[in-house]
């Protein structure tokens, strides 16, 4: 059973929009408080990201498991112009439009499991996962 | 006008009102509290109304469709009351027209025509239900907008800025406004801010936050920040968000007993 639910991004609502999906599916997976407000969190970095670098793309939420765990994935996919130093973004602090630069590197922080692909001119995906304790 | 059709119109008046209360008088509806009194006069107004559309002139051009449309908006009588009504007529016309024995070229000509007389109608109601609903939209955003940063003087030289709901771009401006505009207008020294209401603090919020503190600091006062969930708090340091700058409490309560205390003052029980 892997059922996927999905929110376009293209403007500031649809990042509350997408944060609702997440919240209610950490809700109904059974996570506790604080990693609700971590998943919602992480996710609405992802989707701002998406908005102000991509302008459009799409975040979906998924139930995960591997090896007797369960948990929750966020897959965030845009056709932006893509990142050219994946190692620069993400340490703390760098940004390219006067933000904290705290996004991505607290992106992986807050979830478990943390991948990003991207390719410059044809766009982004990064998949982070957490996991239920 | 096809003065043929115009004639069966009028001939066939009360056949005409006979199918439009069958039809009509069985609409039903769950959000307006008109008694089948004054649902019966809404109804023969409705046929009026047409009728002088078809004899009279075009009643989307000289504002008797907009007082209409009001009316029944202002009943509570969904939207669907006024197309279903058109759509009803237009079928109920057809029929006694072509009741009459009529050859087939007369009666495309008569179905044409009845499509050219409520055209206007359906767009004009269109156009007024969509103008309506963004003036709605529009009255609401600027009320919710109005609502969404308040600086509230509690003491003196103490404000208070409660955040409730989500913040976005727009609304961060606004703080930041109103929170600069408050603290002149009011000369507080010390600020509170209460995030208790705030359901997710990402990167984008405590930025701003942190650069209204900053200005609030160049202004000379004190911001402290309160109301941080140990959710929110934890969430805030896994961002790797550095908040040791600047002053946080808990509680409101917490907070505003530090304000009393930076502007030297008490509140005492009288014995
Ligand atoms: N989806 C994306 N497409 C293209 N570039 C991106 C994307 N996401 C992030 N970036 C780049 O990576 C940089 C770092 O992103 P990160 O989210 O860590 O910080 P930020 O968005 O600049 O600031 P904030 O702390 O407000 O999130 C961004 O400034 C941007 O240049
Ligand atoms: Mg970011």
């Amino acid at each position: 059973m892997n059922i996927q639910s999905c929110v376009e991004v293209c403007n500031e609502w649809d990042i509350v929009s997408a944060r609702q999906l997440g919240r209610n599916m950490a809700k109904e997976l059974g996570f506790g408080n604080v990693d609700q407000a971590r998943i919602t969190t992480a996710i609405s970095e992802l989707a701002r990201n998406i908005y102000l670098y991509a302008g459009n793309g799409k975040i979906c939420i998924e139930a995960a498991e591997k090896m007797g765990k369960r948990g929750l994935k966020i897959i965030a996919t845009d056709n932006g112009p893509g990142i050219k130093d994946i190692r620069k973004v993400m340490e703390d602090g760098y940004t390219t439009s006067g933000g904290l630069g705290a996004g991505l590197p607290g992106v992986k922080r807050l979830m478990d499991e943390f991948m990003i692909d991207s390719v410059v001119g044809s766009g982004t995906e990064i998949i982070a996962t957490k996991w239920l304790r | 006008m096809n003065a043929e059709t115009m004639n069966v119109i009028q001939m066939k008046r009360s056949r005409i009102k006979e199918l439009w209360e069958q039809e009509l008088g069985g609409f039903k509806t769950e959000t307006s509290a008109m008694t089948p009194h004054m649902y019966n006069e809404l109804n023969r107004e409705f046929l009026d109304l047409l009728m002088n559309h078809v004899s009279l002139g075009d009643i989307s051009e000289d504002g008797t469709l907009e007082r209409f449309f009001d009316k029944v908006l202002r009943a509570n009588m969904p939207l669907e009351y006024i197309t279903q009504g058109l759509q009803t007529y237009r079928r109920i016309i057809l029929e006694v027209v072509l009741e009459e024995d009529l050859n087939k070229d007369v009666a495309i000509e008569i179905y044409r025509e009845v499509d050219y007389w409520m055209d206007p109608i359906l767009n004009k109601v269109v156009t007024n239900s969509s103008r309506l609903w963004e003036r709605t939209v529009s009255i609401q955003k600027s009320a919710l907008l109005e609502l969404s940063a308040p600086l509230i003087p509690v003491f003196q030289h103490i404000s208070v800025m409660p955040l409730i709901g989500t913040i976005d771009t727009e609304r961060a401006k606004l703080i930041m406004e109103n929170l600069l505009e408050g603290v002149i207008q009011y000369r507080s020294q010390v600020v509170l801010i209460d995030i208790t209401g705030v359901p997710v603090v990402d990167t984008m919020v405590a930025h701003h936050i942190i650069q209204a503190a900053d200005a609030v600091r160049l202004l000379g006062s004190t911001c402290i920040l309160v109301g941080i969930r140990p959710e929110i708090a934890q969430t805030i340091v896994s961002l790797g968000i550095d908040l040791s700058l600047f002053p946080t409490r808990s509680t409101l309560q917490k907070g505003m007993e530090q304000a009393l205390d930076i502007t030297n003052q008490q509140i005492v029980k009288e014995k």
